[in-house]
């Protein structure tokens, strides 16, 4: 009767105001990171990864690294940009194949690594987003992997007790987003990311394409905004190939 | 003898209508280009695919479509894109009706080993551990014997397991053997190839009954 309540001009003006995660670029995105953190970081392969973010950590010369990611890039691109530079000390995998680098540091003893079956891996992260502390999973039982893991036993058959995944930094890579943080990916560019983005205490997200807040259909968010932190708009993007196969036209 | 494209096409009879199969790097690859006329099956890639399709036309390459050996690749229709954790819940909660993978070593108690060569080879075991300890039906395709002529199927794998007494059917390049409780179980020989030179190339227990057929390729 009276117009708008004061209560809900306040909601709104913060809405619409204060709910802005959106910062300059890469390097405002990596404040806080320090040597000896350990940082997440989306991607499979050379797909999907946060390209912006790793090269602004390359650039900011902080070492000493923990980096959880299912790969380590390749010699030249990705996390090998910061394997190059001796800044991780210890990488969290599945798969570190494609890097001979890697391959080299692993094996002087430079670089420790501690390799994690990839489903194992992806539910570790999400439990660590969803306060799940550990779980049961069959993978690994009566591998190297189990050493030192309860084993229990579960309609028969034995499990290994794997405990959640987080990081006070997590660094994702999304199609588009907008300035609350919700996320859009686009085709195989999503594995690890969304689940990696739930596992960040402080998770920067960076995309192709901002977008105004309402320009995504909420039914088609991926990644819903309160697990973001930080976003940003990328640049110059080269979302390189790792093995380019094709078929010739008929 | 077979050879690698021979394998793929042995393994592709396997195939049921209507199975989710989740093929990996190397033959099992192979395995898509054989789908027997008829038979229409969903190919799964843990990287977040189902509906998996051939390669991309040349010029055609996307960046951001790619299968778990981070191969460019296709979505057919009705495929569908996940993330990583999604991926794995079909498998561990096996969803996925056959798994293909390929391996080093293999011993007659179904224990296979494929990810890693203590002091020399480290690369990872991938999703490969998740999908031996879950799915219910699972394939090796690998040649019989490695570089240096000896047996990959073995009484006890001597490399490190990435998942124990799980693999169900073996296809290589001279034989079909299934894993039994007594040991690799000689299904069928490879064309030209006698049952004395399978025996001869098989460290493990091999159970010979009867006469064995020839594969029909």
């Amino acid at each position: 009767m009276s117009g708008i309540s004061p209560i809900y001009l306040f909601l709104s003006f913060n809405y619409l105001y204060i709910m802005n995660k959106i910062v300059a670029n890469a390097k405002e995105a990596i404040k806080g990171v320090e040597s000896g953190m350990t940082l997440m970081l989306g991607g499979f392969g050379l797909c999907g990864i946060p390209e912006n973010s790793i090269k602004a950590l390359v650039e900011s010369g902080v070492n000493e690294l923990t980096c959880i990611s299912n790969n380590a890039g390749v010699d030249d691109f990705g996390l090998g940009l910061l394997l190059q530079k001796r800044q991780i000390k210890k990488m969290i995998s599945s798969y570190v194949g494609e890097n001979d680098e890697f391959e080299r540091q692993m094996l002087s003893g430079e670089l420790e690594v501690d390799l994690i079956p990839q489903g194992s891996l992806a539910e570790r992260c999400r439990a660590g987003g969803a306060g799940i502390p550990a779980f049961f999973t069959p993978a690994g039982y009566g591998t190297e992997v189990a050493f030192g893991k309860e084993v229990r036993y579960f309609n028969g058959k034995p499990h290994i007790l794997e405990a959640a995944l987080s990081a006070p930094f997590a660094f994702v890579k999304a199609w588009k987003g907008d300035r609350f943080g919700n996320l859009v990916f686009k085709g195989t560019a999503r594995n690890f990311n969304p689940v990696m983005a739930m596992a960040g205490k402080i998770t920067v997200a960076e995309v192709e394409v901002m977008v105004e807040p309402g320009e995504l259909d909420p039914n088609t968010i991926h990644t819903p905004g309160v697990f973001v932190q930080r976003i940003f708009e990328g640049t110059n993007y080269e979302k390189r190939i790792e093995q380019r196969t094709t078929r010739p036209k008929a | 003898m077979l050879d690698k494209q021979g394998i793929a096409k042995r393994i592709a009879q396997e195939l049921q209508n209507g199975w989710y199969v989740n093929l990996g790097i190397g033959i099992p690859t192979l395995i898509a280009n054989y789908i027997p006329e008829g038979i229409d099956v969903v190919f799964q890639s843990e990287n977040g695919i189902l509906g998996m399709g051939p390669f991309p036309f040349e010029g055609e390459e996307d960046a951001d479509l790619i299968n778990a050996g981070k191969q460019t690749i296709t979505a057919l229709p009705g495929a569908v894109i996940f993330d990583s954790s999604n991926s794995f819940a079909m498998i561990r909660g096996q969803h996925v009706q056959l798994t293909v993978l390929g391996a080093m070593e293999v011993a007659d108690n179904g224990d296979i080993a494929n990810w890693k060569i203590p002091g020399k080879m480290v690369k990872g075991m991938g999703g490969a551990m998740d999908l031996v300890a879950s799915a219910d039906n699972i394939i090796v395709a690998m040649m019989h014997t490695n570089r240096k002529g000896h047996s990959k199927l073995l009484k006890q794998c001597s490399l490190p397991l990435t998942g124990v007494r799980c693999v169900k059917k073996i296809v290589t390049n001279l034989a079909v053997l299934d894993v039994t409780d007594q040991g690799f179980k000689l299904i069928e020989r490879a064309p030209g190839v006698t049952v004395e030179e399978i025996q001869a190339a098989t460290e493990g227990r091999l159970v010979v009954e009867g006469e064995i057929p020839e594969m029909q390729i």
